[in-house]
């Protein structure tokens, strides 16, 4: 027989029953809860008259909604300007309240993204299952954990049951071999493997990121690839536990100590693929080859190598990818085989729970440190992840050098990522984002959104255009 | 939930692959606390020319002369006829809300996103994959007959043209069992009661440390 993938040990853990008609009720260990796709699922508890199986399950923290402008954030809720935005954060304040859940409220320290307060708090730990009203809670899946996204019926039925009914997925390996260049960072790879295999690519599959560049990757960097697993279709990313998954664990707020850490590493040892394990698929990259990327279009597989030229529709041959190519370039306001370089940019977003975390805080703040801001370039705005990535980034004095390159330093939060606060582009403003969607409208009516790593959001903001960071030098 | 066995309506198309779920209902209208309130919103991007808002009434805004579910020959469809990848992105289930408020019941594409093909059966709304020759074939006889219906079956699994052919597709057992009897999966999930709980019992010897958390 087989060995098993890390994806197998981690389904096979937390089946409660498999089911005759081919599905199986799967146990959750950590539900993550924030302010957009909950309300409806306590409102549907409520009108049923359930209870949650395990509140002590359940963390929740308020990030899509809430503003980022020190002003706005001064007197929590009810600076909230938006009347609809302050009624949902009031909302889950509301709801865990009154069930006792463990919330970490808008102005609490440890408020942050929910994909980045997950990890940083411990609440996020190897072998669990966990999930979130939301799509990219992929990102866990770097600790070996079995992490993904959900909707607000199932939301409401992990609350009510702390199961979901699920069927299990296919496995496939994404492995990159070799090393990456200098400047080369784990938002470039994860960009390259979206435009590899696409934004489908992963669809009904469980991706493990496995091969030399990920065994070398930070934990930070694998949790920026694996929040990017559902760019490419698949509602779960993962990486092998090791030496650095236990490192960045231990002495975590929520982590297990003293003989409960033995115990736990015990276990989460075998948190690999078996070297005989069988994978459905297996996609292979090569480091070294891979070159900061720059996203053109309107998907996140419509990626470039920053020297790369954007496609021309006349040379595609599929006629719905042509009417693709031909409706991105429209909206996007580009002209087919433009230089990527040659692409001017009116703001930079630094943030999301993508790129929000201290590792990207420091590699943006060493591209702008000295320099100044392209006057033609409106806003730039350094948007940290949590409240604690806040704290440690202003204790290495990250604010002041973002400042004093013209860049703004604000409070946590989604923010511009999908603009459901007031951080928006407008109609027609090309930005250097450190997001993960460049969807029409993501970040605000008629914006136009560009892939890119922190370093090469920060360098654009520099030069008032794409520019490879690598070219950049010493100041 | 509500059931879903059969279903007879006129086709309506989204002409393009990838459509996102922020297309599908822009995060704007996802301030909600309701389910429902979101049909005059979906596709609001390019279902409209202005920009939408939740506080911007949708009567007498301008409507997008070239999206197509604005022809006249499109009004009232409940069955979309969409390209690969239908409802990638965002987890958003106000996206089948949207959709099912609009007026669909199935929609037929090669394929589709995975969180929004099980939102999709969460609220009655068949997702059904075709290959992509037969989806072609589809959008061509749609554009050429005004009037367009199909008949979805779940019960047999098939989508019956007008001309009586019948297109057979593949459905999980569980998922159109859920369906077609329109049940709480709640309910059905909590009849298991018992071994959820043994399962933890279990777990709690073996990883304690799951079981105290904020302790």
């Amino acid at each position: 027989m087989a060995g098993k993938t890390l994806y197998d040990k981690l389904w096979d853990l937390h089946v409660v029953s498999q089911r005759d008609d081919g599905s199986a009720l799967v146990y959750i260990d950590r539900h993550i809860i924030h302010e957009v796709t909950s309300p409806q699922a306590f409102e549907g508890l409520r009108l049923a008259k359930r209870k949650p199986w395990r509140v002590d399950s359940v963390v929740a923290t308020p990030d899509h909604n809430v503003p980022t402008t020190r002003a706005e954030r001064a007197s929590g809720i009810a600076g909230i300007a938006d009347p609809t935005s302050k009624i949902q954060v009031q909302t889950l304040d509301d709801n865990c309240e009154a069930l006792g859940i463990l919330e970490f409220k808008i102005n609490d320290q440890r408020q942050g993204i929910v994909h980045v307060v997950g990890p940083e708090s411990g609440a996020c730990l190897p072998g669990m299952t966990i999930v979130c009203g939301d799509s990219h809670t992929s990102t866990n899946g770097a600790l070996g954990a079995l992490s993904i996204g959900i909707g607000t019926s199932e939301v409401e039925h992990v609350l009510a049951t702390q199961c979901l009914v699920a069927k299990k997925m296919k496995n496939m390996l994404v492995r990159v071999d070799g090393e990456l260049g200098l400047g080369v960072t784990p938002k470039d790879v994860v960009l390259a493997i979206i435009g590899k295999i696409g934004t489908a690519g992963g669809t009904g599959y469980a991706i493990e990121f496995g091969g030399d560049v990920f065994k070398a990757m930070t934990m930070e960097g694998r949790l920026t690839v694996c929040n990017m697993a559902i760019e490419a279709g698949a509602r779960a990313g993962m990486v092998a536990v090791d030496a650095t998954t236990l490192n960045y664990v231990k002495n975590k707020t929520f982590a297990p100590k003293g003989e409960a850490w033995d115990m736990a590493v015990a276990q989460w040892r075998h948190l690999h693929s078996d070297s005989d394990a069988k994978f459905d698929e297996v996609v292979v990259l090569n480091g070294a080859l891979i070159e900061p990327q720059v996203s053109w279009g309107t998907s996140p597989e419509m990626v470039l190598p920053i020297h790369g030229v954007v496609p021309n529709p006349a040379n595609e041959a599929d006629e719905v990818k042509k009417a693709g190519i031909e409706r991105a370039l429209k909206y996007m306001g580009l002209k087919a085989e433009q230089a990527i370089c040659d692409i001017r940019i009116d703001r930079v977003f630094i943030g999301s729970c993508t790129n929000s975390r201290i590792e990207d805080m420091r590699a943006a703040a060493a591209v702008v440190k000295g320099r100044q801001k392209a006057t033609s370039v409106k806003e730039a705005i350094v948007v940290p992840g949590s409240g604690l990535v806040k704290q440690q980034a202003e204790a290495e004095g990250l604010d002041k050098i973002f400042v004093a390159a013209g860049f703004e330093w604000r409070e946590p939060g989604c923010s511009m990522c999908l603009a459901m606060n007031a951080d928006r582009l407008n109609d027609g403003e090309h930005c250097a984002s450190t997001s993960n969607r460049n969807f029409e409208g993501r970040q605000g009516y008629g914006g136009r959104t560009h892939l890119v790593s922190p370093a090469m959001a920060a360098a654009a903001g520099i030069a008032g255009h794409f520019i490879d960071v690598r070219t950049m030098g010493e100041v | 939930m509500r059931a879903f066995t059969q279903h007879t309506g006129l086709v309506g198309p989204i002409d393009r692959a990838n459509v996102d779920t922020d297309l599908i209902i822009p995060k704007q209208f996802l301030k909600s606390i309701k389910r429902s309130g979101f049909g005059p919103n979906a596709f609001d991007e390019l279902r409209y020319l202005d920009e939408g808002s939740p506080e911007k009434p949708n009567d007498g805004r301008p409507l997008n002369p070239q999206f197509p579910l604005n022809f006249e020959r499109y009004q009232g469809a409940s069955i979309l006829l969409t390209r690969k990848n239908f409802g990638c992105g965002s987890s958003r289930e106000h996206a089948p809300w949207a959709l099912d408020e609009y007026g669909f019941r199935a929609i037929i594409a090669p394929s589709f996103a995975d969180i929004f093909f099980n939102n999709c059966f969460k609220n009655g709304i068949l997702p059904i994959v075709l290959p992509d020759d037969i989806v072609e074939q589809l959008f061509a006889e749609m554009y050429a007959q005004e009037g367009y219906r199909l008949t979805v079956d779940l019960e047999r699994q098939v989508v019956v043209k007008p001309s009586g052919e019948a297109l057979a597709f593949e459905v999980d057992e569980f998922r159109k069992h859920c369906l077609l009897n329109g049940f709480d999966e709640i309910g059905v999930t909590l009849r298991d009661a018992d071994k959820i709980t043994a399962y933890e019992q279990a777990r709690k010897k073996t990883a304690p440390w799951l079981f105290n958390f904020g302790a």
